[in-house]
């Protein structure tokens, strides 16, 4: 198997900084989607602790799957981005698995979750929204 | 204090500063990698991911434990000695913008684990 130019080359100044801040925002969309998989993954409707069942676990496996995408593309974003300003936008995680949590698991909408969330929003547009002096 | 609440914020707390660590380690490892898709098996990315993974298990231990509205700002404690780390091993500067989006997003972690009971 080949795998030469398997990893793309590295871009340099504002579009490395763009790009790993693209790359550390589709990793909070993965982590999310792979909390909620685990959370179904290990609800009563298809944990058994067997071995048979948890190979048929299908969502507990896409959990971890989703996991492991999303570390591997965590560590190609701190391949160009600084880690202090990459770091706390994981946070973003906590706005996905809220809004998901409201629409797919049929979570009653929380007023203090609604503020948390638009105020992570905010911290994160602050990290990753460029440079200023 | 409750006992049980005790032990839960030691594995969040526990979680927060090795999940930091692995943060550094992907970091130094990811600087290792060149255009071979071997280079992702080397020692620092290894090791980071292992301490992401066991950050990942103590936190499972310690959520189980229930009280998010504590639980879910302790976490985002790792924030914080990320900052730090990332100033003592790669040299990045601390900047106001830094400042003021992470006391943002701390703020917002707060304000989610107040609504999470």
């Amino acid at each position: 198997m080949s795998t030469s130019a398997a990893i793309p080359a590295l871009p340099s100044g504002a579009v490395a900084r763009r790009r790993s801040v693209a790359l550390v925002f589709s990793c909070t969309i993965l982590g999310a989607a792979a909390q909620l998989l685990m959370k179904i993954g290990m609800g009563p409707h298809h944990f058994v602790p067997t071995l048979a069942g948890l190979v048929t676990n299908y969502p507990l496996i896409g959990g971890y799957f989703l996991y492991g995408v999303n570390t591997l593309l965590l560590i190609l974003a701190l391949r160009e981005g600084e880690l202090s300003m990459l770091y706390p936008i994981i946070a973003l995680t906590y706005v996905w698995v809220t809004l998901l949590s409201y629409t797919l698991l049929g979570e009653p909408p929380n007023f203090f979750k609604n503020v948390g969330i638009a105020t992570i929003v905010c911290g994160v547009a602050v990290l990753g929204g460029g440079k200023r002096k | 204090m409750n006992p049980d609440l005790l032990r839960s914020m030691l594995l969040v707390f526990a979680a927060s500063v090795v999940g930091s660590f692995g943060a550094v380690f992907l970091k130094f490892g990811a600087a290792r990698l060149d255009h071979r898709l071997l280079s992702f098996v080397n020692r620092q990315l290894i090791f980071g991911v292992a301490l992401y993974l066991g950050s990942s298990v103590f936190y499972g231990l310690g959520l189980r434990g229930g009280q998010l509205s504590v639980l879910y700002p302790m976490i985002s404690l790792a924030y914080i000695w990320t900052l730090l780390w990332a100033r003592i091993f790669f040299k990045e500067a601390f900047t106001r913008q830094k400042f003021a989006g992470l006391a943002l997003i701390l703020l917002g972690v707060f304000f989610v684990g107040l609504g999470s009971g």
